[in-house]
């Protein structure tokens, strides 16, 4: 009796399209309808006078509802599939061969990371590779940097911070003012402007000490802020909204890179090229970004490491321990801002020009979403999301030919897939939070581990709890 | 004291913009604990919607009582905009509950990303001037000791707040729909059981706080003349800190809050500096949240192991 039901249950759910699916397909729609009326339907565009006047855009809409009544139709008939097509949902025990990539991939990347500007800079020539070990190798390498050290404070400790960028201001401000002030080398401000970053990072980090969770967050991010503010507002210090010109360039161990004699190109006998000091750059955030993943993998092991991934999983229980939890949180904020502040006086040394625009909360988030779509607390993941969210906002900037199609075909004039970036970042926040909360790579391995490592599915952890 | 009673209007009216945002933030908060990151940037996409209601009125349906078309371009801001928050909690935040406890948070701060850009990339990066409203002023004993003047856009502020959330007040206090709100708030899983359906209190919570932000982006658009895609941030943050220094959780606190927030602002502008008052603001919002984490009228949170 039972399976014969069962039968007919599943008959009627292999039949296709109900009248009950296309009822939610058609409100899907007409929800779609809603959403789009004034703001994509119309756009207001003022002209010299500043008079608004009105233009209409009925084409996006019907393409965005006919979008929502297919997607919502098709999340319908998928859910509606006979049971016997279902996947069955395995435990999340990871695979060995997951276990075997992840043995690997962090050789093999350091592999590419090294051979990649001097294969580039062979295979383009001089101004070719420019692009590419700039605007890609150093500038993801700078954000692998921020989001591994950002990664100690949130991936380790679980203390959201959205203020991160705060320390990459304090870092870039220092080198940039030492340097301009008193002529000090970048090699004696780095780690001067590492020093006072996580010196900050202490002073920040004492207030919220008592906080936990969403309040922290929400502190971090006021204190992000007031430093911005502060660097606009106050003049005579920072030279507000116009930021510090002219700060000096990086030298090779006391040889200036630039077409002058005594200079580097000239001591190995080289003809001048600009692409020297990129390359040379690229080491440098390179040794710096291995630097902080080195220090924070040894680090894990001591006690001091476990103790954050103890105040991450409870707090609470981590007290009753007698783990002395302020000392841990400070040594947290301090270390990820001592490492963003390193990565801030690169990135001052790196442009030559910095001002308040680089340091708003956008650049926070930025981060934290490198951390987050990584998996919190994985370093590899970290790194891989860096790769992937700032490699892949360079290349819609080269989307040339999507340009030319939206144009030919759509007709819209000025189309630019780089202004849809950050669009495409939020939701990539959002739908990543839905489809895997725990990120690329949400395996982990144990810091500490009788006899063998074995690799815990991320769902076991409790990153950022709490 | 002329500029004194000047700054207080101004600073009465700048609050109840913010507490009407404030609210939005308690009431999330309050129901399921979460710090509704996008909401400012709702409300900044409530203004943008209003502005493009009330030029379609004007400009082409040829509307030419202003008063007809503020009304209409109110309540076309609340429904739009709460439609928005209804799809943005089902899409977004819904399907989180039960995951680890920053999820929310960073998917609302995804959604507070999503939402300014979309707006950029839809309606432009430049600031829209609106079209001049309510313009007139009343001018009391000019030259007198008592020199203040009161502008229209001001009491009509003043007006629809005060209207909007004797409304509201009404409805969380005394119908069945916000005694479901306040039993869910309290304990979900014992109002669950009672019969309340807790999802669809939580949805109405949302669509409650959209409206009247959509209120307070009607009269933002209106009192400042401009509109920018970027305008959500600072005053949601103010707003939040509102909603924080009032007591979370607390109606009437987010009201105070809001209020105290525009006063201390456009004191604070007057009598220090402008450069300032946003540090100001980011100052009031990390004390409250370190020394008196439950605020004014708040309840103090237990701490349960």
């Amino acid at each position: 009796m039972t399976a014969t039901t069962h039968k007919i249950d599943a008959a009627s759910a292999t039949t296709g399209i109900g009248a009950a699916m296309i009822k939610d397909a058609i409100a899907a729609a007409v929800l779609a309808f809603l959403l789009c009326f004034p703001i994509i339907m119309l756009h207001a565009e003022s002209d010299n006078d500043g008079n608004l006047f009105l233009t209409w855009r009925p084409w996006a809409v019907v393409v965005i509802c006919a979008i929502a009544f297919a997607g919502r139709l098709s999340v319908s008939l998928y859910q509606a599939r006979p049971v016997a097509d279902r996947p069955v949902v395995a435990a999340a025990a990871p695979s060995a061969s997951a276990a075997f990539i992840g043995r690997y991939i962090g050789a093999f990347g350091l592999a590419v990371l090294v051979v990649f500007p001097l294969a580039v800079w062979a295979s383009l020539g001089s101004s070719g590779s420019l692009k590419w070990i700039d605007s890609y190798g150093i500038q993801i390498l700078i954000y692998v940097m921020l989001g591994w050290g950002l990664n100690i404070v949130v991936g380790l400790a679980g203390l959201l911070d959205l203020g991160y960028v705060a320390f990459y201001a304090v870092g870039a401000y220092a080198y940039a003012l030492l340097a301009t002030t008193f002529g000090w080398s970048f090699w004696i401000c780095l780690p001067l402007a590492g020093i006072l970053a996580a010196f900050w990072g202490m002073i920040l980090g004492f207030p919220v000490l008592r906080l936990r969770g969403d309040y922290l967050a929400i502190v971090t991010l006021a204190f992000g802020e007031m430093i911005r503010l502060v660097l606009i507002n106050w003049i005579p210090f920072s030279g507000g909204y116009a930021g510090i010109a002219s700060i000096p360039k990086v030298s090779f161990f006391g040889l200036p890179m630039r077409d002058a004699p005594g200079s580097f190109a000239e001591f190995f006998g080289l003809e001048y090229s600009p692409i020297h000091s990129k390359i040379f750059l690229y080491y440098v955030i390179l040794a710096l970004a291995l630097i902080t993943n080195f220090v924070t993998l040894r680090l894990r092991r001591l006690p001091i490491g476990r103790a954050w991934e103890a105040l991450r999983e409870d707090e609470i229980a981590c007290r009753s321990l007698g783990i002395n939890t302020r000392n841990t949180k400070l040594t947290a904020f301090a270390l990820g801002a001592f490492f963003g502040g390193l990565a801030g006086s690169f990135f001052a040394v790196r442009q030559g020009f910095i001002s308040p625009e680089s340091f708003t909360f956008n650049e926070s988030a930025t981060i934290l979403a490198i951390v987050v779509l990584g998996g919190m607390g994985s370093q590899i993941g970290v790194a891989l999301a860096a790769v992937f969210l700032i490699g892949g906002f360079e290349l819609l900037r080269e989307l040339e030919w999507m340009r030319q199609l939206m144009q030919t075909i759509f007709g819209i004039p000025d189309f630019d897939p780089a202004q849809y970036r950050g669009l495409l970042f939020g939701l990539a926040m959002v739908v990543m939070m839905i489809l895997r909360p725990r990120g690329f790579v949400s395996t982990r391995l144990p810091s500490i581990f009788l006899k063998e490592k074995k690799a815990v599915s991320g769902s076991l952890v409790k990153e950022g709890h709490g | 004291m002329g500029n004194f009673l000047q700054q207080l209007i101004n600073g009465l009216t700048l609050g109840s913009i913010y507490g009407l945002i404030a609210i939005g933030y308690t009431m999330v908060f309050g129901i399921i604990g979460m710090v509704n990151f996008a909401h400012g940037d709702l409300f900044m996409l409530s203004a943008f919607i209003a502005l493009l209601v009330f030029l379609v009125l004007t400009k082409i349906l040829g509307v030419t009582s202003l008063a007809l078309a503020f009304v209409i371009v109110l309540i076309a801001g609340m429904v739009l905009t709460s439609v928005w928050n209804w799809t943005i909690e089902r899409l977004a935040y819904r399907p989180l509950r039960g995951s680890f406890r920053l999820a929310p948070l960073i998917s609302a701060i995804g959604m507070s990303i999503f939402l300014s850009n979309f707006v950029q990339v839809v309606q432009g990066p430049r600031n829209k001037p609106v079209p001049p409203m309510f313009n007139e002023v009343i001018h009391f004993s000019p030259g007198g000791a008592y020199d203040v003047t009161l502008q229209y856009k001001q009491l009509v502020i003043g007006f629809v707040t005060a209207v909007l959330l004797f409304a509201f007040w009404y409805l969380v206090q005394k119908t069945a729909l916000g005694r479901a709100q306040r039993a869910c708030e309290q304990d979900r899983k014992m109002a669950a059981l009672l019969g309340i359906d807790v999802d669809r209190t939580i949805s109405i919570t949302f669509v409650i706080g959209a409206s009247l932000a959509a209120v307070a982006g009607v009269l933002y658009m209106m009192y400042y003349g401009v509109v920018n895609f970027s305008d959500g941030f600072l005053p949601g943050v103010k707003a939040f800190t509102a909603a924080v220094l009032g007591g979370i959780g607390s109606l009437p606190g987010a009201v105070l809050g809001g209020l105290l927030i525009g006063l201390i602002e456009v004191f604070w502008s007057s009598y220090f500096s402008t450069d300032y008052k946003d540090v100001a603001a980011f100052a009031i919002l990390a004390i409250t949240l370190i020394f008196m984490p439950s605020g004014i009228l708040g309840r103090p949170e237990i701490e349960k192991v």
